[in-house]
């Protein structure tokens, strides 16, 4: 049982921290709330899959080290894996400028509405009016 | 005066220290190939400058110093390096973006044409990253206005 | 309405946990994520481009289609972002 907690407990963190986004994307009231939790959650998937890329027994950064003079060739087992860190640069810029929109387009709800609260702005539409 | 005085100390040392910021954001771009960098480190780090004058000088000083028209340039002037060295590559008679072509205009062989090719299209993506990060900020800052911002 | 978000993000962590039973352990240098094309790029990178920094070649040689796509996507922002909220000048 020990064993089994030792080899995935990293699984387990980044699902506590995923949960606590999906929590604040579903129960909370505030635009700039939601917003916040889906940024936690995409923070958490991206540090999930960087996790993956980790090598036990001594493997080194993905950099070959003293390259411009004599160096031995590179071997599979002494280097990290890395193709996730790869895949996660392009995550982190699709997550920003994910944000960046977002917050416009809160900045435009306020304007129209006067008020950033779900409930509130759910009142004032005029497809809610019986 | 009174309001002079409050933020002398931020203005003196932030005035200070915004070259040495912008040094460091061009040495992560040039060093992507031997230490970890590159493209998108690099161009973060050179708008964290431009956000630092926003943030501790006013509205006025920051556009004195990064136009808009200057910026709307930039925008679009990175893609473009990147499509260019893309194109070129094309033009010599290889694939999209299949840098070993480069060799035929560079004095040296296809091994290290490929170096040049990163190079370039990384200067291409910092330049984007660092205009559009700017443009986004001063936008949501002011909401679209043009006028002062009050302090 | 709160308890009832509670009770969704509490059976969601629940089928998420126990998703991970089959999970390779967390460090194996066989997990199928270093297994098919990564030894590839590890091995040939310093012999076929001369840079020794094996990221920045996956992302700027090998997979140069996806950023150059994804740099379009960095402008596409910054593009929607002047659309919605610059008013023009009088």
């Amino acid at each position: 049982m020990i064993e089994y907690i030792i080899a995935k407990y990293n699984y387990w963190g980044y699902i506590l921290l995923m949960m606590i986004g999906f929590y604040a994307m579903i129960g909370k009231k505030n635009l700039v709330k939601k917003l916040l939790g889906m940024n936690v959650f995409q923070w958490a998937i991206i540090l999930f899959y960087v996790s993956i890329a980790s090598k036990k027994g001594g493997a080194t950064i993905p950099i070959v080290m003293g390259a411009h003079g004599h160096y031995e060739p590179a071997q599979a087992i002494q280097f990290l894996n890395p193709l996730p860190h790869c895949l996660m640069l392009t995550a982190i810029v699709v997550g920003v400028s994910t944000t960046g929109v977002a917050l416009a387009l809160i900045i435009m709800i306020h304007r129209r509405y006067k008020t950033v609260e779900e409930d509130e702005i759910l009142e004032s539409l005029e497809a809610f009016k019986k | 005066m009174i309001e002079y005085l409050e933020n002398i100390i931020i203005r003196t040392l932030c005035r200070f220290l915004i070259p040495f910021i912008q040094l460091f954001g061009l040495y992560v771009i040039a060093h992507g190939h031997g230490s970890p960098g590159g493209g998108f480190q690099g161009g973060c780090i050179l708008a964290a400058s431009f956000i630092l004058i926003l943030v501790t000088f006013d509205l006025a000083e920051a556009k004195r110093r990064f136009s808009e028209k200057l910026n709307n340039f930039f925008n679009s002037f990175g893609v473009f390096i990147y499509a260019w060295t893309g194109w070129m590559c094309l033009l010599l008679g290889g694939n999209y973006l299949d840098y070993g072509k480069l060799s035929q205009i560079l004095p040296v062989d296809p091994v290290k044409a490929r170096y040049f090719g990163i190079f370039s299209i990384e200067v291409g993506v910092g330049i984007t990253v660092m205009a559009v990060m700017v443009s986004i900020f001063h936008d949501l800052i002011t909401g679209g206005k043009h006028e002062e911002v009050s302090e | 309405m709160k308890i009832l978000a509670f009770i969704a993000t509490l059976m969601t962590g629940a089928l998420l946990i126990y998703a991970t039973v089959d999970f390779p352990d967390w460090g194996d240098p066989n997990s199928p994520a270093s297994l098919h094309v990564s030894p590839r790029y590890i091995e040939k990178t310093i012999e076929e481009t001369a840079v020794p920094n094996m990221v920045t070649a996956l992302l700027a040689d090998y997979r140069g289609y996806d950023t150059n796509f994804e740099e379009t996507v960095i402008l596409t922002a910054g593009i929607s972002v002047i659309m919605l909220l610059r008013r023009p000048r009088k």
